[in-house]
């Protein structure tokens, strides 16, 4: 399939998605075919691992290679499957318990590690599939069955994680902002390294605090500001910044190089003789 | 006259003990002895203490005694540690020059040699271990060229003149005790021309990676597994691979499974500790159907337990580890050889069943260097067999009616197709939740039972097809039968041969497969007793063998951290035979 026949539908699978209706992993869905398709990938040199949670079903309602894995560990395995074959286009897409929670100290990793594929992280600050207990986004005062007088401690801060792991690209967006949101992704898949986008994904069922009227009002678009990514500064102050919350692309690094580029990855690593490789007798000489 | 010669040297950890006694054992093997190494870590007496210990013979060797003809002491510690193993024919090489009052035993030869200032004459204090490897050689009747030679391929990359002051050294040594002590001994080396390699068992291991195609390799650190990735590196990379250090052993196993699912082959190794936390996926590699290969180097549990210690306790997390029913191969290498040819084997089993296999090894193999000709490592004889792997053209066949690849395909032999992804035509998901041929979520029960059996069905077809082979030593039609997995076999075989001498025949079945595994009922009937020899407290191996043949056995267990050694594998033994009366006197 060349890249000019290629349509964003084509990234849809024919399962209906059984989120629940308004549910905004709808649109962070969306966003993310355009963007795969938008950016030249075909479905069959995409690879997508999904986290564990409701936005984890997304492997199954995107048409592509997927893999669904064990809840919190989708990072390791979406940077196995680029190392092997550096020709795949790998996202990664999971929740914010699945990323920020349980898979928290993979992600450190994966952001200091800058292998390139892009992490979509669908932020609901809330467990959705769980039926509502709150999430390590959660605000301090959201009341949850597990939390009957709010969290009491503080939320994570993703994009300050991240950005003092070393991002070489931070992008924060909005389901609902549906060209901004593609657009954001899009870079993402364009930039050469690890590239977090955390999508504000609203739970329409278990969280009636951050809803889609709170994130349109309290959020503030970069892209119409005089915002220039690249100012290491300039973003180090948004990032920082926890009273307001950003949308658009707020970091990136020009000079950025991916993991897998310093190695020098070839794409045959899946390509394999019939016997033992050329040259590995010398291996046995080396014990002589 | 002792041709079976036992040497070592010992001291603090830190002082170099490790990389001076490879440096003689690779010497012994490059003139064409026979060499089988053991480490002793801090023990007995609290403190740093460590030795690196050589046995050596100009016959095949595998296993460890205890006795000591020569011993390179750096402290006294290492000299108290050791006494039970010296007699009186023994040499104990120190610096009588230095700080502590060595107190040799009465019947030992000590002999000072100034090790400090001949190594300053040579060139630097640094290389004292090199002084006494060629007081050593002296003792030994050794030719010191060997020395010469196993320095130049320990310093070779650090210059010539490094390697020269160290030559120096080692003949300063030397002639202290030829011409200034004007010492010698009955000892007296031979030397052969058979052409020996020197490897341990993460480095076998690692080689059957190699050698096998492996091309991916994620690990976290650990004792003592820790040597697999460290051969890795910078040595895949020349055949296209590449190892990532991973942040824990969670990640390391996505990683590898990821690296799978894309296609390389893949392997991840650890220990005890990390197994733990390896078996939260390990379910995952099994539903999802991905072959991978998982080392467990085990060691001495549970917890912490003794890391540098010897122990085959992890049988049943291995067969039984993880939720629900997890279908799963368990290989066990009997030796540091067999530790290259199972590796190869487990890469071709996890590709041609897509499963994972857990590849089962132990600190004894792990940490002991031994000689073998280069030719057991033969790599115009290494297949590989990369299972149902299915390229475009082929894919139609596996499509449904609407063009959907499906990988979890039901088959009669229970293995599906294999599309890796980039493959046109190919596409498809999997997941750790119960799918149907198309890889998507089904609670469905019939689509359940078909997927349960078909998983099922690949490990019936395995067991009916490959050969599963356990290594037989000994009189076929003796009463008593031995059984063991593991790095016990060499004691077991040694033991064998000196109760052999006193007319005491045993049949030995070491058994490296584990599950599925092979059929012993056969061979526990005709014996009169059977025992089973293994490293653990429980008898988790015992458990299996009466299990599957429903009856009793006798159990021979070690979990003091201490490698089987003959002398407690005969005395195990005799202690057993059948009716002591037939034995011949
Ligand atoms: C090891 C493990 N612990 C717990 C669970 C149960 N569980 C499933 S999803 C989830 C949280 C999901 O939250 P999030 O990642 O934010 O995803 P969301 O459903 O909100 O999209 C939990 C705790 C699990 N599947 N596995
Ligand atoms: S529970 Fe919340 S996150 Fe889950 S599908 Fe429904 S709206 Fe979406
Ligand atoms: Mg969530």
């Amino acid at each position: 399939m060349s890249s000019e026949t290629v349509h964003f539908t084509d990234f849809k699978s024919d399962k209906r998605p059984t989120w629940c209706p308004g549910c905004g992993d709808f649109g962070t869905m969306n966003g993310m075919m355009k963007a795969l398709a938008n950016t030249g990938n075909d479905p069959e040199n995409t690879f997508i691992v999904a986290g564990i949670g409701c936005s984890g079903k997304i492997g199954t309602y995107m048409r592509s290679y997927a893999f669904h894995g064990v809840h919190g560990r989708a990072l390791p395995l979406g940077i196995g499957a680029k190392l092997a074959n550096p020709e795949l286009e790998v996202m990664v897409a999971g929740g914010d318990g699945d990323g920020y929670s349980i898979g928290a100290g993979h992600f450190i990793h994966a952001v200091r590690r800058n292998v390139d594929m892009t992490y979509v992280v669908m932020d609901n600050r809330i467990y959705g599939l769980t039926k509502g207990q709150f999430s390590p986004t959660s605000r301090e005062e959201f009341e949850t069955p597990t939390s009957p007088e709010g969290p009491q401690q503080a939320p994570v801060q993703p994009l300050a994680l991240a950005f003092s792991a070393g991002a070489s690209f931070l992008g924060q967006t909005f389901a609902s902002h549906a060209q901004r949101h593609t657009e954001v992704l899009e870079a993402a898949i364009d930039h050469d390294g690890f590239a977090l986008v955390n999508v504000y994904s609203p739970c329409v069922t278990f969280n009636d605090l951050d809803t889609y009227d709170y994130f349109r009002e309290a959020l503030v678009d970069l892209g119409e500001t005089d915002h220039d990514p690249t100012n290491y500064a300039s973003a180090k102050e948004k990032v920082m910044d926890f009273e307001t919350t950003h949308e658009g692309v707020i970091y990136r690094d020009p000079d950025s190089v991916a993991y897998d580029d310093r190695k020098g990855l070839a794409a045959d690593a899946t390509e394999l003789p019939d016997g033992a490789p050329d040259g590995v007798s010398a291996l046995v000489d080396e014990f002589k | 006259m002792f041709e079976d010669f036992n040497w070592a040297v010992g001291g603090e950890a830190g002082d170099g003990i490790d990389s001076t006694g490879k440096i003689f054992a690779q010497a012994l093997s490059r003139a064409g002895r026979h060499v089988y190494t053991s480490k002793d870590f801090a023990s007995r007496i609290r403190g740093g203490y460590t030795a690196y210990k050589i046995r050596t013979s100009t016959d095949r060797i595998e296993s460890v005694v205890d006795r000591l003809d020569i011993l390179i002491a750096l402290t006294q510690r290492t000299i108290d540690e050791n006494r039970d193993e010296l007699h009186d024919e023994s040499v104990i090489i120190y610096d009588g020059e230095r700080s502590w009052e060595a107190e040799i035993p009465d019947h030992v030869t000590g002999l000072s040699v100034p090790l400090r200032d001949l190594a300053e004459e040579a060139g630097g204090a640094i290389m004292q271990n090199v002084v006494a490897l060629g007081a050593a050689c002296a003792v030994a009747d050794f030719p010191i060229e060997y020395l010469d030679s196993a320095l130049e391929k320990r310093f070779g990359d650090k210059g010539e003149a490094i390697v020269d002051s160290n030559c120096q050294a080692a003949r300063l040594g030397q002639s202290h005790v030829e011409e200034t002590l004007d010492v010698s001994f009955e000892y007296d080396l031979e030397t052969t021309e058979e052409e020996y390699v020197l490897l341990n068992g993460d480095e076998a291991i690692g080689l059957g990676a190699i050698a096998a195609g492996c091309r991916f390799y994620a690990g976290y650190p650990i004792t003592p597994a820790t040597a697999v990735m460290e051969y890795l590196t910078g040595r895949i990379e020349q055949f296209g691979g590449t190892v990532v250090q991973a942040e824990d052993e969670l990640a390391a196993v996505n990683m590898a499974l990821g690296a799978a699912r894309s296609g390389a082959r893949a392997m991840t190794a650890t220990s005890g500790p990390g197994i733990d936390l390896m078996t939260e996926t390990f379910g995952l590699v099994a539903a999802s159907e991905t072959p991978l290969v998982i080392v467990d180097v085990q060691r001495s549990g549970p917890s912490t337990g003794m890391p540098t210690k010897q122990e085959q306790g992890d049988l049943n997390t291995l067969l039984y580890g993880g939720h629900g029913e997890v279908p799963r191969f368990v290989v066990g290498p009997t030796t540091i050889a067999e530790c290259f040819h199972k590796t190869i084997e487990a890469f071709n089993l996890a590709e041609r069943y897509q499963t994972p296999v857990y590849l089962v090894s132990d600190l004894a193999l792990a940490v002991t260097d031994q000689t073998y000709p280069a030719d057991e490592f033969d790599m115009s004889a290494v297949e590989i067999d990369r299972g149902k792997l299915v390229e475009s053209d082929e894919l139609s066949t596996w499509q449904d009616e609407d063009g959907r690849f499906k990988p979890h395909a039901i088959t009669e032999d229970g293995v599906s197709p294999r599309a890796l992804p980039g493959t046109p035509g190919g596409v498809h998901m999997t997941t750790g939740l119960e799918h149907d041929e198309l890889g998507r979520r089904t609670e469905d029960p019939e689509l359940r039972n078909e997927q349960v059996e078909k998983r099922a069905r690949k490990m019936e077809t395995a067991q009916e097809t490959e050969s599963w082979e356990v290594r037989e030593f000994g009189d076929p039609d003796a009463e008593t039968l031995v059984l063991s997995w593991g790095s016990n076999e060499g004691s077991i075989r040694e033991a064998m041969d000196r109760l052999a001498a006193d007319g005491i025949d045993v049949r030995f079945l070491s058994v490296p497969y584990l599950s599925p595994r092979p059929d012993l009922g056969e061979a526990i009937e005709h014996a009169e007793t059977t025992v089973v020899i293994e490293c653990n407290a429980t008898g988790q191996f015992a458990d299996l063998v009466e299990r599957d043949a429903l009856t009793r056995v006798d159990r021979v267990n070690k979990y003091d951290g201490i490698r089987y050694k003959a002398d407690d594998v005969e005395a195990a033994i005799r202690e057993r035979v059948a009716d002591p009366a037939e034995v011949s006197p």
